[in-house]
């Protein structure tokens, strides 16, 4: 179902495959990346940001849309809640029930603590359910966790906290057996061997698949768990503050009803945060491959709260969203597809660069292709570029796509493009959000310590630029490790009263720094329905 | 002016452009979703959606995500449904015919009527899975079933009350926990890790500066 003027360079694109097919792209020098980062990658955009006015991160730039969520005040500054009802009494509450959240619940529960689960719509509905390539860990004899550090290190342009960065990679070979004897089903040879492909910027073939549905194989295995160990999951019911007492501990949070506006108090001795991206805030106008809930929450109520942030300036653009056609505009065709030896073909049928830079390197050279040189191919909502699949089953062999890639011929399929046969338009889409609060090695904020993070939530374990599968890897890594560590602590926490006395400092704070509003946050769900737009 | 259809949502009529989806048009419509909208892209199976063409006597089940409007069609979304799902210990369970006897008796009630795999949103061959989990034959259920994204279509059409969906994913499990071969590899990696293996080597490239970790990264080997 292409238009004629994409159907001329399809042929363009067919007619120079073979050839192209001989050659493999040269990849980009460090000071090409550079500069090429420089110019065309969104961060960069000086129009898209904003300073924070207050709190612990004041001064440093942050993306404008989390920036009016910062810059907003709590619903709980005009709607009143009575602390001293309290609904749920716990150890452990954890907000958010994607990957992250339920590999802490596991964990805390396996720790024997009462442990409970707050989403705001069901559990997995999440970014994890979504993410389709794969799961990264140095678990071959070619590869190290050292070689796994190196790769995310560099790909994170040098800026990951090592202390995390080391869990990370540490971690990743128990995180994948901890999955496999909960009975994901990985992608493997008949002698048990791991089938193992190459993500942007990976040094070795170190990224597991469960097809490509990797996230949603991992996410419905840990949500079953969840269920058979008969944790408490409450859905639809979001976090909207948390709770403090007298001796500056987080000591539970305010919960809302999505569907009644009831408000509810859980009482917990820790909490996890663990509320995923902010794919929904649409920086810049990009659309997201985000799950419907991915509005920043936990980042703004960590906030609040005093917990500060970090690289909240810093998004990965996932470089191979739907540039065409509409109906599934910004969703995300994996990085897989490029694993599998896709390439990336402008309007005249050239291959611009290497399929396999790192995210944020593709994503810049395909904005630059589209837009100062002009190579793009036009589509009703913009531009994009070919990524050319016939390849894949020309490489692997007829029936490769079918078997590797099932749920993205699914998607194409649905609206008549074989991607067998032909290839797919792309354009950059807002994927992954970088940064986030800041944690310490234990996965603790270092601002209060009772409160942890997990999860894409969390800033600085990837650095300035996350390398494909190493945000399954970490949902999973630092997931299971907040819930044991959340246990732990919660046995040593002796709770003051409750109070939410930080709700009307931070009114005061934004007051005081010229800031008059009405607007509230977190935001919770985006306002889609026409007449809020 | 765009092109327009007509569409009734719970049966009252909305008129959308043509190009969107289910449920990009309820929101144009103006609703703001709560229940039935998740990942949005075909992975979560929030969005069950039961439908009828005007005039057309077909039932049709979808995903409202992925699924374009169409003159006359008669919408519903299915918020929430009681698939039934038992719950077990991964680790006290084996993969034996007798366990899916145990847990989901009522696959053996199946008459056969196909109305699930009709009902699939995603063109699985669900009878077919149901038969081989009957039959203990859990990995083939397990790879029939793989593309399953719990929307429970398949459920809500079944006259035997089986929730397929849940019979898939423990036929999955145990197949990924049990019968799928060990992989050696990764249980040698997590011992040496476990043995300190990588400690002194870990320590010394967190310890390197900058300058140091740049020229590493720019010149290590990439493996073909």
């Amino acid at each position: 179902m292409f238009t004629a003027e994409m159907q001329e360079s399809i042929k363009k694109v067919e007619a120079t495959r073979a050839e192209r097919m001989k050659t493999e792209p040269r990849r980009m020098t460090a000071e090409e990346k550079e500069t090429l980062l420089k110019a065309y990658h969104p961060d960069y955009r000086e129009d898209g940001f904003v300073e924070i006015k207050i709190g612990p991160n004041k001064g440093q730039k942050v993306p404008t849309e989390l920036g009016h969520l910062l810059h907003s005040n709590s619903r709980l500054l005009t709607d009143k809640v009575d602390l001293n009802k309290v609904d749920y009494d716990v150890d452990v509450l954890v907000i958010g029930g994607g990957g992250a959240g339920s590999s802490a619940a596991i964990e805390a529960h396996e720790a024997g603590a009462n442990v409970m689960i707050v989403t705001k719509l069901r559990i997995g509905d999440a970014n994890t359910m979504m993410a389709e390539g794969g799961i990264q860990a140095a678990d071959k004899e070619n590869d190290s966790p050292v070689q796994h550090y190196l790769d995310a290190f560099g790909g994170g342009h040098f800026a990951a906290r090592p202390e995390l960065l080391r869990r990370l990679v540490m971690e990743a070979p128990d995180a994948i057996q901890w999955l496999n004897k909960l009975g994901v089903m990985f992608d493997k040879d008949e002698d048990g061997r791991m089938v193992t492909t190459h993500g942007g910027g990976t040094s070795r073939k170190r990224m597991h698949a469960c097809k490509d549905y990797s996230g949603a194989e991992i996410m419905r295995t840990l949500r079953d768990e969840v269920i058979n160990r008969q944790i408490p999951v409450v859905e639809f019911t979001s976090a909207v503050e948390l709770i403090k007492d007298e001796k500056g501990q987080i000591a539970g949070a305010v919960l809302l009803n999505m569907e009644t506006g009831d408000y509810l108090v859980a009482k917990a001795k820790t909490v996890v945060i663990a509320t995923g991206g902010a794919g929904r805030l649409h920086y810049q106008n990009f659309p997201t491959s985000n799950h419907y809930g991915a509005t920043a929450d936990g980042l703004v109520l960590g906030y609040r709260a005093g917990a500060p942030l970090l690289y909240q300036d810093t998004i990965q653009y996932h470089p191979t969203g739907v540039a065409y056609p509409a109906q599934i505009f910004g969703a995300l065709v994996t990085e897989k597809v490029r694993s599998l030896g896709a390439m990336l073909v402008n309007v005249d049928g050239e291959a611009f660069m290497h399929p396999l830079e790192t995210r944020d390197v593709s994503a810049a050279s395909i904005i630059r292709e589209c837009s100062d040189r002009g190579k793009g191919v036009t589509t009703p909502l913009g531009s994009g570029v070919w990524l050319d699949t016939p390849m894949i089953e020309m490489i692997g062999g007829p029936g490769t796509i079918e078997k590797r890639i099932p749920a993205m011929l699914r998607m194409y399929l649905n609206y008549d493009i074989d991607m067998r046969k032909e290839p797919i338009l792309i354009y950059p889409t807002l994927h992954y959000q970088n940064g986030g609060l800041e944690i310490g090695g234990e996965g603790f904020t270092k601002a209060i310590d009772n409160l942890l993070v997990a999860g894409e939530a969390v800033g600085g374990i990837h650095g300035r630029n996350r390398l494909m599968g190493n945000s399954l890897l970490d949902i999973i890594v630092f997931g299971r490790n907040a819930g044991k560590a959340a246990a732990a602590k919660a046995k040593t926490v002796e709770l003051g009263t409750m109070n939410i006395d930080h709700v009307a400092a931070y009114a005061e704070e934004l007051k005081a720094a010229g800031i008059e509003t009405n607007d509230v946050s977190p935001l919770l769900l985006p306002k889609y329905a026409r007449h809020e737009r | 002016m765009e092109n327009m259809v007509n569409v009734y949502f719970f049966g009252k009529k909305y008129s959308v452009p043509a190009d969107l989806t289910i449920m990009t048009a309820m929101e144009y419509a103006g609703y703001t979703l709560n229940r039935g909208c998740g990942c949005r892209h075909g992975f979560c199976g929030a969005c069950a959606t039961i439908y009828r063409i005007k005039g057309k006597n077909e039932l049709k089940t979808c995903l409202a995500c992925q699924t374009q409007v169409q003159e006359g069609m008669y919408v519903a979304s299915i918020p929430f449904f009681p698939t039934d799902k038992r719950t077990y210990d991964i680790n006290e369970i084996r993969p034996t015919q007798q366990i899916m006897m145990e847990l989901y008796p009522e696959i053996y009630s199946c008459i056969g009527c196909n109305a699930c795999t009709k009902a699939c949103t995603q063109d699985l061959n669900v009878m077919q899975y149901i038969a081989y989990a009957q039959r203990g034959e859990f990995e083939k259920c397990a790879e029939e079933s793989f593309d399953c994204v719990s929307c429970g279509c398949c459920a809500t059409r079944c006259p035997a009350g089986i929730s397929h969906p849940m019979v898939g994913l423990l036929a999955r499990r145990l197949t990924g926990k049990y019968i799928a071969p060990e992989t050696e590899h990764l249980a040698n990696r997590v011992e040496e890790i476990n043995s300190g293996a990588y400690d002194e080597l870990i320590e010394q490239i967190m310890q390197k500066p900058i300058t140091e970790m740049k020229e590493l990264y720019n010149t290590r080997e990439i493996e073909k």
